[in-house]
């Protein structure tokens, strides 16, 4: 499989490894910073993480659509969304280099990604908000749960 | 006997077939989409899981609470060291894997060998440790009272630590006042054939209530996660009143029904996310043996490419990928 050509350049071209086997190394150095960030982060939990960075706009149709669109910075703190962050970014770098998607050609890559990324967002947002809906209705409804 | 029409005219042209645009095997194009519709499956499992918790937000157990537990280091808390540990393994294997898929390339049989090997005891030390997580994550630690309303009640006290007071949590057994019961076992040799019950709790709610009485600095902790993020402490009073009112059982440990820790909702969904991925790993292992010794015996050399171990390859890196968000999203956020 002489003809089997690898792209050796992880970060758009900003390192760029010798041989396959560098970048293998490379590779797993970057995920073990990231892992040993999120288990740093994990342990001592920050003060200034632990909430949300962003407080909610009030007041009319315009703050209701920016708290949609930026929802990640005000409903999640942001710790969690700092650790959600790097586990994508670690997705990316297993996918990617593991298992050689950069060498594959761009429409597998699309068939395959795309695809999941639609699908899994599309599941996320649904049961996340019906989750939500109904931690509403058992706080504002009148259920009773402290017994 | 030329009957089937072997020339459709059209040889040569892009219908006319052989022609490869993905530029990848049908073996490798399979696996990558199999690879999908498991990713599918393990997001409808971790997004269900997130389903439960957003359910229950305000009273969902705090996961460094949980697993706090390094084998070896008896009674320490140290949340996340044991995880993290497991994750380094499972990235380590990954590596191993895919420097066996590039020896592979270079037709290197006995760098594959090695490799390969390397792999499989990874993901054998993988498996264990879950098995140790899941082993501890069944016995429990403190044990706790379950109420009525199905809540779990926790007992601990305040100690000062480097002059900080920090609530830590105290075992059951270590204060409640063990009455004599006339209670036994209720078997299907010693009472009804056709019912069966199992094992009695260590201790009832009563001895538990006598033991608060009797240790005037225990407290308990109810699920309810307060504005600090932390769970919330009733008072002396309350702690006594609440117990009396709606205690309903002693338990200790996890399984599908109860659990210490908080909701039976989360022992649930951690069984069954990390059992299935542990059976993922279990089969990856079985998988990659099973390549291992055709590698040994030559049957790649011969076919003169070693494609398979990059397709068992990409299973075992899904695996890895999959681990990497359940532990985020069981360990971290």
């Amino acid at each position: 499989m002489a003809d089997h050509a690898h792209k050796l350049e992880i970060f758009r071209g900003l390192i760029k490894f010798k041989s396959n086997t560098q970048k293998i190394w490379g590779v797993l150095l970057l995920l073990t910073i990231v892992t040993a960030v999120e288990v740093v982060l994990g342990i001592y939990k920050p003060e200034a993480l632990m909430s949300p960075s962003m407080t909610p706009f009030e007041g009319g149709l315009g703050a209701t659509l920016l708290n949609i669109t930026l929802s990640a910075f005000i409903y999640t703190k942001s710790l969690n969304l700092i650790f959600i962050v790097l586990t994508i970014v670690k997705a990316y770098y297993i996918t990617w280099d593991f298992m050689h998607m950069r060498d594959e050609t761009k429409s597998l890559r699309r068939l395959v990604v795309w695809t999941a990324v639609f699908l899994i967002c599309y599941l996320v947002f649904i049961l996340l908000q019906e989750g939500g809906y109904i931690e509403s209705v058992y706080t504002n409804g009148f259920v009773k749960r402290d017994f | 006997m030329d009957s089937t029409v072997v020339s459709t005219g059209t040889e040569g042209k892009t219908w006319g077939g052989g022609n490869q645009p993905l530029k990848a095997s049908y073996g490798k194009m399979m696996m990558w989409f199999f690879i999908v519709s498991d990713a599918l499956t393990f997001s409808g499992f971790l997004a269900a899981y997130g389903f439960s918790r957003f359910k229950f937000i305000d009273y969902w157990p705090i996961a460094d609470e949980v697993f706090t537990h390094v084998p070896f280091l008896h009674g320490q808390e140290l949340p996340m060291i044991y995880v993290a540990f497991m994750t380094f393994v499972l990235i380590m294997s990954s590596v191993t894997m895919v420097l066996a898929v590039d020896a592979g390339h270079q037709m290197k049989k006995n760098k594959v060998i090695w490799y390969m090997f390397f792999t499989i005891i990874g993901g054998i030390i993988f498996v264990g440790s879950q098995a140790w997580e899941w082993a501890t994550f069944i016995q429990g630690d403190y044990g706790a009272v379950q109420t009525k309303g199905g809540n779990i009640l926790q007992f601990g006290a305040y100690k000062t630590i480097d002059g900080e007071e920090v609530f830590k949590r105290v075992a059951v057994e270590e204060f409640a006042i063990a009455a004599h019961s006339d209670r036994t076992q209720h078997q299907n040799k010693n009472g009804l054939w056709f019912v069966d019950e199992g094992a009695l709790p260590a201790f009832s709610v009563e001895d538990v209530y006598h033991g608060l009485e009797a240790h005037p600095n225990i407290l308990v902790r109810t699920q309810t996660i307060n504005e600090e993020g932390e769970k919330t402490v009733l008072s002396r009073e309350e702690s006594l009143a609440q117990l009396k009112a709606n205690g309903k059982r002693y338990v200790k440990g996890a399984n599908l029904e109860v659990n210490e820790y908080g909701t039976p909702l989360f022992a649930d969904f951690f069984f069954f996310i990390t059992g299935f991925h542990g059976f993922h790993v279990l089969s990856g292992v079985v998988i990659n043996i099973i390549i291992f010794f055709n590698v040994i015996i030559g049957t790649y050399e011969r076919r003169k490419n070693y494609e398979m171990v990059e397709k068992v390859g990409l299973y075992w890196h899904f695996v890895d990928l999959v681990w990497v968000f359940v532990f985020t999203f069981f360990y971290l956020v």
